[in-house]
């Protein structure tokens, strides 16, 4: 992922010279995590800037380059480092389109590395998805594959609205087989079933998406089929793909590693329960982590939702199910 | 033309000097400003010095190794700022409030933290090391330059309590960009808090040097905020004990805020996931393993005719015994319980949470049975 990530920073910038490149230690050592590595080299410090150490101005004179007509995307190091620049996220990037009544675009792209699972210090294992998920204004994106990191990256590039562009961290190396540079031009990303299923609809995004792939595995060896959807774009949600899905199969389990409270998992079970109140068998649930800070990392693989978590949610839906059959009989 | 010269800085004529007390071949300079902090050390006091910078450097050491043996999750060397660190500290009184990031080991061991306690946090087994009341330090912060406007508000408390402490921020070169350090710097000065902000300009950011972060001296910068600043050699424990003296002093006097630029060097890599070799010359290491802070204590003591071969065997005899116990505590220190996820997260009770970690446990009582 990487590669691909690296790859279509590379392909936006030689096609658009107005693309530009803003972050801490992005030039000359290629990022913390290399996703821009070599491309100062080979685009130069006016294309590829390594800026002082300050998210605020980070975000704030993208803003500034935005208005002069530039399409900058930013790196913030990780997750936990976004917090500095919230105010110029939310109080102004969000806000610019509508406040110039469509006469300024601000054509930004926020990069940022999120999650856990990686056995990080304090900071570095956040999943603030819903904090810009719900600001309107923004668009926000979470690719879990390869391909989609590549081409949802270029896609954010040229969109005119701003997009918070969340990488899972934990699968950066992840290698794919595909040839990448395919892309299809719309500005929101659908949702994705990624794996076909009659039981029930599982919707994960980013990280959670290879969690339900083993959840769908396990699940087929005890006789029952999941149908996985991941999301891709969480602002705006494909919430159409989700709800025809549930409709098929009557049970709905949402999963994400950002706590539970007023989190995505919370939207996306009230629209399916207005949508597909008719359809339900059984209550959607959520699994996710838990309502703490995120914990020291000898404690991380609690709060992440696991396999065992995941598979005693398929068991809760699924039991009910059978209880309710039973009855019937 | 370049966007920015990243190697040089606009220094401009009338910059604050540098001061230097000992110079890197152990010879005392003196200093018509500073040395009158200096007049109650002691030989012994120095002795003392010494020993806790082989101490750091030893515990630098060995956390480096315990990492790579996958002890440690990560690990935030400070090989090089051993002076700036431990003369600093060794300059404050134990009721001065201490707010650090993530690189003062040597601040936090020298208020007496055990060495395994502050690597417990690095392993991931603790979310903090210690109880910031009981030796007066924060929790180690890693947002850049949060902590600084910490310690302008634990000023201001002071101030307003009619106190006699100081509070100390450290942090280091990158976090001079931060809003937070500029704010920080701003109510300081407005309240005329007794806040110290000590700066170790170890010269790089991760990749990035100073000189994308001030095109001038950081001190001359502070000055502009109208606080009473030094720059010293941060690699001559004798300036920067002295300048943090002064400093202490200054703020205790109720004459305001200060600030202090320590010049030092980071030797080794930013933290254990980095790779110093792609953006740093390797001369640049040399040049500044000749400014070695340790060394030049040495030379100094020799100049002073001291016994330092009998110095040197109890730093060492120190530094053997705390690797020894730092060994035994981290390669058999359990994970944490699972009860421990839950607990803290409020300090009043709060339904919700308890609640959670009922269903929590109770799912995994019930997977273990059903297993
Ligand atoms: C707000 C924020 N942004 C980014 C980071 C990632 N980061 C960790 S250390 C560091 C460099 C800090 O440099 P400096 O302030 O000079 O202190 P040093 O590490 O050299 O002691 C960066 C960018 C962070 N911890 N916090």
């Amino acid at each position: 992922m990487l590669k691909a990530l690296n790859k279509s920073l590379h392909d936006a910038l030689s096609e658009d010279e107005k693309v530009i490149l803003l972050g801490e230690d992005i030039g000359t050592l290629g990022g913390v995590f290399r996703v821009t590595d070599g491309l100062k080299a080979e685009f130069g410090e006016h294309r590829v800037v390594d800026t002082p150490l300050a998210e605020s101005g980070i975000v704030g004179t993208a803003i500034g380059l935005a208005y002069r007509g530039y399409r900058p995307v930013v790196e913030i190091q990780f997750d936990g480092f976004t917090y500095p620049a919230f105010d110029q996220l939310v109080s102004q990037l969000a806000k610019l389109h509508y406040r110039s009544r469509g006469r300024v675009k601000m054509p930004v792209t926020v990069r940022i590395p999120y999650g856990g699972g990686i056995g990080s210090p304090e900071h570095h294992s956040e999943s603030p998805e819903a904090y810009f998920a719900h600001t309107a204004g923004l668009r926000v994106f979470a690719p879990s594959s390869v391909e989609d990191a590549y081409a949802m990256l270029r896609q954010a590039i040229t969109c005119d609205d701003p997009v918070i562009f969340f990488e899972p961290k934990r699968r950066y190396h992840e290698k794919t087989e595909a040839e990448l540079g395919v892309v299809q031009p719309d500005a929101s990303p659908k949702a994705k079933i990624i794996r076909s299923g009659t039981d029930v609809t599982m919707v994960g995004y980013g990280p959670t998406t290879y969690t339900l792939i083993d959840a769908a595995l396990a699940a087929e060896d005890e006789g029952i089929s999941l149908e996985v959807i991941d999301l891709r774009s969480l602002d705006p949600l494909d919430i159409d793909t989700v709800a025809q899905s549930v409709q098929r199969t009557g049970k709905l389990v949402v999963v994400h590693e950002a706590s539970r409270t007023s989190g995505l998992g919370a939207e996306i079970c009230a629209e399916i329960t207005e949508r597909c109140f008719d359809y339900l068998e059984h209550a959607p649930l959520r699994v996710t982590g838990f309502d703490v800070p995120y914990p020291p990392s000898r404690l991380e693989s609690h709060h992440l939702p696991d396999l065992d978590r995941v598979m005693h949610a398929v068991d809760t839906v699924m039991r009910h199910h059978e209880a309710s059959e039973g009855a019937a009989q | 033309m370049p966007i920015v010269s990243t190697q040089h800085m606009d220094v401009a004529a009338g910059s604050l000097p540098t001061h230097q007390l000992l110079n890197v071949d152990g010879k005392r300079i003196p200093d018509e400003e500073l040395d009158h902090y200096l007049k109650d050390l002691k030989e012994a006091d120095l002795a003392d010095f010494l020993r806790d910078m082989v101490v750091l450097r030893r515990m630098d050491n060995e956390a480096t190794a315990l990492q790579r043996q996958g002890q440690l999750g990560l690990w935030a060397p400070l090989l090089g700022q051993e002076a700036a660190q431990i003369g600093s500290v060794r300059a404050t009184e134990d009721d001065d409030f201490i707010f650090p990031s993530y690189r003062e080991h040597g601040v936090a061991w020298a208020r007496g933290v055990q060495a395994e306690d502050l690597l417990s946090v690095w392993r991931g087994a603790q979310a903090s090391g210690w109880d910031p009341n009981e030796v007066n330090i924060a929790c180690q912060q890693i947002v850049i330059g949060s902590q600084a406007l910490h310690a302008a508000g634990y000023g201001m408390g002071i101030k307003f309590d009619g106190g006699e402490q100081v509070s100390v921020a450290y942090f280091g070169d990158g976090a001079t960009s931060q809003g937070d350090v500029n704010e920080a710097m701003v109510f300081a000065a407005s309240y005329q808090a007794p806040v110290l902000f000590f700066c170790q300009n170890n010269q790089w950011a991760i990749s990035e040097p100073v000189a994308l972060q001030s095109r001038t001296h950081i001190a001359d910068r502070a000055h502009g905020f109208g606080l009473k600043t030094w720059r010293v050699d941060g690699n001559d424990i004798l300036a920067v004990y002295a300048a943090t003296k002064a400093a202490l002093a200054h703020a205790r006097h109720g004459l305001g805020p200060t600030f202090i630029e320590a010049v030092t060097y980071r030797m080794g890599s930013h933290t254990t996931a980095d790779d110093p070799t792609r953006y740093r010359k390797a001369e640049q290491l040399e040049e500044w393993k000749a400014k070695d802070p340790i060394d030049r204590l040495v030379k100094y003591l020799h100049e002073m005719g001291a016994d330092v071969q009998s110095y040197e065997q109890r730093a060492q005899n120190a530094a053997d015994d705390m690797a020894a116990k730092l060994r035994a505590a981290i390669t058999t220190m359990e994970d944490p319980k699972v009860e421990e996820l839950f607990s803290n997260v409020y300090a009043q009770p709060h339904e919700p949470t308890e609640r959670a970690a009922k269903n929590y446990l109770d799912y995994l009582a019930d997977f273990e049975g059903g297993e």
